[in-house]
């Protein structure tokens, strides 16, 4: 009985939460379809829009590879032996953990110059590059907490019976432990993954050419206000299309890797 | 019972034949907790020597200290030539750990790698052997700890005396010239302690030395070149299996022994579970 109600809540609430995914598409859809002038407006100006969602994924994905890179080192590093190596890395982690992320593209924005000269050439330092790097400095030290979390639950045993093998203590992390923590830290890197994509759209606010700003030129451009309303629609759907798969897999895995 | 020096001179002459591991006038503190209060012990090599006594006699730490985990405060441990005790640096004792297997009570298999890649990991990461030699030698192993069918399963799919099998499998890869087994059949269930001591005792048959801390008193009856008695950190008395669980005139001895005796059927003790 009790199992039956928890069953059929559980799949309403599935229905609900896949409703809420097509859902916002459906909205923009059917509108578009109702009122032909603006569908077609709205079509015109959506591979503008597209040219700019790929600059978020671009951004989106950069950020957490060189985010992800330098927090698994700082995630390590964080636990080194050595007080001059722990200290400086938990300090790093600390400050950009509680920084807002407009904060630090507007940091990277203005400290960056706008060209670099490398072996003798000016080289273009783009806005875009700015941005992957002022989310990339708070993405990694939240990478850097889930990895220093994640050596430390490994159980101290794992630790011992890889000494007891022959492995130096890099050896151990590197074959033993760090392998493991893989698998822990996967559903809170997603999370960090869905909150950086989200922040993508800061960018807008120092010029980046993406999505939002995309749809704020198009707004412009178009002055209509049914128009500016969808095109914002639009934005938030294709935010959505991105992150919704993002933590609805982290929370599949988390429940997989709780059972086991 | 105290060791006089008079008489640990006995216990070192005794032994004419060369010690593979030996212990001389060992103590280890952790803070102020005196653990080891001047251990003496000699292992032959090819010799089994069990180590007795009641819980929290120091017993598992004079393995740990015998394979470098932990470094007494004083006393000599030499283990085939190397001073264990005067080792500086990981490297130094990393060579040490090479040469000296160690068990673990709660078995410790890497939880994300198969039973084949348990055993497999240390030789080829360690020792730099070739893998599809390293991998026919974990066969073979596996086969001896009988457990050839499951060189695909994870540890979690296996029972505590399968796990600790391959535990045992595992240390055997790197062909150590000795192994210490710290209680590893203290944490397996009734039914699976035997299927681990059938492979201990194989092993020991085959001639490797071995030092186990054990509360399985038939067993080390059985498997024991030497037995070695310990209590509050100090060897009360050590001797052949028949001194020690017969013929001991310390009463102390008699009373820890006897205490198991009422069981002589059984295989399992009491203090154990």
């Amino acid at each position: 009985m009790m199992g039956a109600v928890l069953a059929k809540r559980g799949r309403s609430s599935h229905i609900l939460r896949n409703g809420g995914f097509v859902a916002l598409p459906l909205i923009s859809l059917i509108w578009s379809l109702a009122d032909p002038t603006l569908g077609r407006e709205l079509l015109e100006w959506v591979p503008y829009l597209a040219s700019g969602f790929m600059m978020n994924i671009l951004i989106a994905l950069s950020a957490m590879t060189l985010g992800t890179l330098v927090g698994v080192l700082f995630g390590i590093l964080a636990l080194a032996p050595f007080k001059l190596v722990r200290y400086p890395v938990a300090v790093y982690v600390q400050i950009f953990r509680n920084a807002p992320h407009l904060v630090l593209i507007f940091a990277t924005t203005y400290i960056f110059p706008f060209e670099i000269m490398i072996f003798g050439t000016y080289l273009p330092f783009p806005d875009w590059v700015k941005a992957v790097i002022g989310l990339a400095i708070p993405a990694s030290a939240y990478v850097a907490e889930i990895t220093r979390g994640a050596i430390l639950s490994i159980p101290t045993t794992q630790w011992e019976a890889a000494k007891g093998l022959g492995f130096s203590r890099n050896e151990a992390l590197r074959w033993i432990i760090l392998p493991q923590c893989l698998r822990r830290s996967l559903p809170p890197w997603m999370n960090v993954l869905a909150s950086i994509t989200m922040g993508t759209a800061l960018a807008s606010l120092v010029g980046v050419h993406e999505l939002l700003h995309a749809a704020t030129d198009a707004s412009t451009a178009v002055r209509r206000l049914d128009f500016t309303v969808i095109a914002y629609l639009v934005v938030m759907t294709a935010f959505f299309t991105l992150c919704y798969p993002i933590s609805h897999l982290t929370r599949r895995l988390e429940g997989r890797f709780n059972a086991v | 019972m105290r060791f006089e020096p008079a008489q640990r001179m006995t216990l070192m002459t005794t032994d004419t034949k060369t010690a593979l591991v030996r212990l001389e006038d060992v103590h280890l503190s952790f803070g102020r907790t005196e653990v080891l209060k001047g251990i003496d012990l000699a292992v032959n090599k090819g010799d089994a020597v069990s180590i007795i006594g009641p819980s929290g006699s120091g017993k598992s730490t004079i393995l740990r200290c015998i394979n470098a985990l932990v470094q007494p405060q004083s006393g000599r441990i030499t283990v085939g030539g190397t001073r264990v005790d005067q080792l500086t640096g990981e490297s130094e004792r990393i060579a040490l750990r090479k040469r000296v297997g160690i068990v673990f009570q709660q078995y410790n298999l890497f939880p994300h790698l198969t039973v084949l890649d348990n055993i497999v990991l240390a030789p080829t990461r360690i020792l730099g052997a070739g893998r599809p030699a390293t991998e026919k030698l974990a066969r073979e192993l596996l086969e001896k700890v009988r457990l050839s069918d499951k060189e695909n399963a994870y540890p979690g799919q296996l029972s505590g005396g399968q796990q600790q099998r391959v535990a045992i499998a595992r240390a055997l890869a790197m062909k150590p010239d000795l192994v210490l087994f710290d209680e590893v059949t203290s944490a397996l269930d009734p039914e699976t302690v035997g299927e681990v001591l059938w492979v201990i005792r194989d092993l020991i048959r085959e001639g490797m030395t071995s030092i186990l801390v054990t509360h399985e008193m038939r067993f080390a009856e059985e498997i024991s070149d030497t037995v070695v008695f310990t209590e509050n950190g100090r060897v009360v008395d050590h001797g052949t299996p028949q001194q020690i669980f017969h013929t001991s005139g310390n009463p102390r001895i008699r009373q820890f022994v006897g205490g198991f005796s009422g069981g002589r059927g059984e295989i399992r003790d009491g203090e154990s579970i």
